[in-house]
């Protein structure tokens, strides 16, 4: 049920594997944490890999959102790769899949950062 | 099953999950395809949150009332909190380009994307938020024949 985040570095990319729920507590908060900490690191490539995130709620969705933003206005730049089916269609019904950069392979989001 | 059932829940995240989890098993119950168990389930939870965070505020003595009723043609499903009433004309369309990317707001989108209907009731004594879901045909999944 819960969330867990993983961290590995792919030639200068900090790639963030995903697994769980992304919802309001713990998931949204862990995801905040982990993403707050590489910006303050000065790491400012980062890729979230949800490829095994199996539940999203509006608060992860609010989340996702905060990455984004806060990566950017940092300097820095946040893909998403790996969409499921049921985020890939709740990001389409908010609007948000446009806003977001997303990615279906690993290696091709890594090589997409300037 | 219960054709109707009601939960008196305190104002806690774990009220949030246990009102997904209860939609969850309702509406499997009653025959409810995959996606649509899903999609019932996620308007719950984003109603249980209104009425936890918004509604009451994570206050102790403040319930949520959480009830389940299957109808001739729907599934009904009601959440009350007991809060000073949502301010409707203060939300937000939260697919207009300036709160693309606001961290919140999406919460009574996702249930009018998710149910047919959505009724929301606010009073000085707390909102009610129905949730409609039509039972396609007479028996949803064919399960509730024998009912």
């Amino acid at each position: 049920m819960s969330m867990k985040l993983s961290t590995r570095q792919v030639d200068g990319v900090a790639i963030v594997d995903c697994s769980g729920r992304i919802t309001l507590g713990e998931g949204s908060v862990m995801l905040r944490d982990t993403v707050r900490d590489l910006l303050s690191k000065g790491t400012k490539k980062i890729i979230l890999n949800l490829g095994d995130v199996n539940y999203i709620d509006s608060s992860g969705i609010g989340e996702l959102v905060s990455a984004f933003t806060t990566t950017k206005n940092q300097g820095g730049e946040l893909k998403l790769l790996h969409l499921t089916k049921k985020v890939h269609d709740l990001l389409q019904i908010t609007k948000l899949y446009t806003v977001f950069d997303v990615k279906d392979d690993e290696a091709a989001a890594v090589k997409a950062f300037k | 099953m219960e054709l109707q059932v009601s939960y008196t829940l305190d104002s806690t995240l774990e009220t949030v999950d246990s009102a997904e989890q209860k939609a969850t098993r309702f509406a499997t119950d009653l025959g409810f395809g995959e996606d649509e168990v899903m999609q019932i389930s996620m308007a719950v939870r984003e109603g249980a949150v209104n009425a936890v965070l918004h509604g009451n505020g994570y206050a102790p003595d403040k319930k949520v009332i959480l009830a389940f009723e299957r109808t001739p043609n729907d599934l009904v499903i009601t959440i009350r909190d007991q809060g000073r009433g949502i301010d409707l004309s203060r939300i937000p369309n939260p697919l207009a380009p300036e709160n693309l990317l606001k961290t919140s707001g999406r919460g009574i989108f996702l249930m009018r994307s998710f149910m047919d209907v959505v009724e929301i009731r606010p009073s000085s004594t707390g909102t009610e938020v129905k949730l409609i879901k039509h039972v396609r045909g007479s028996s949803p999944g064919g399960k509730e024949a024998s009912q």
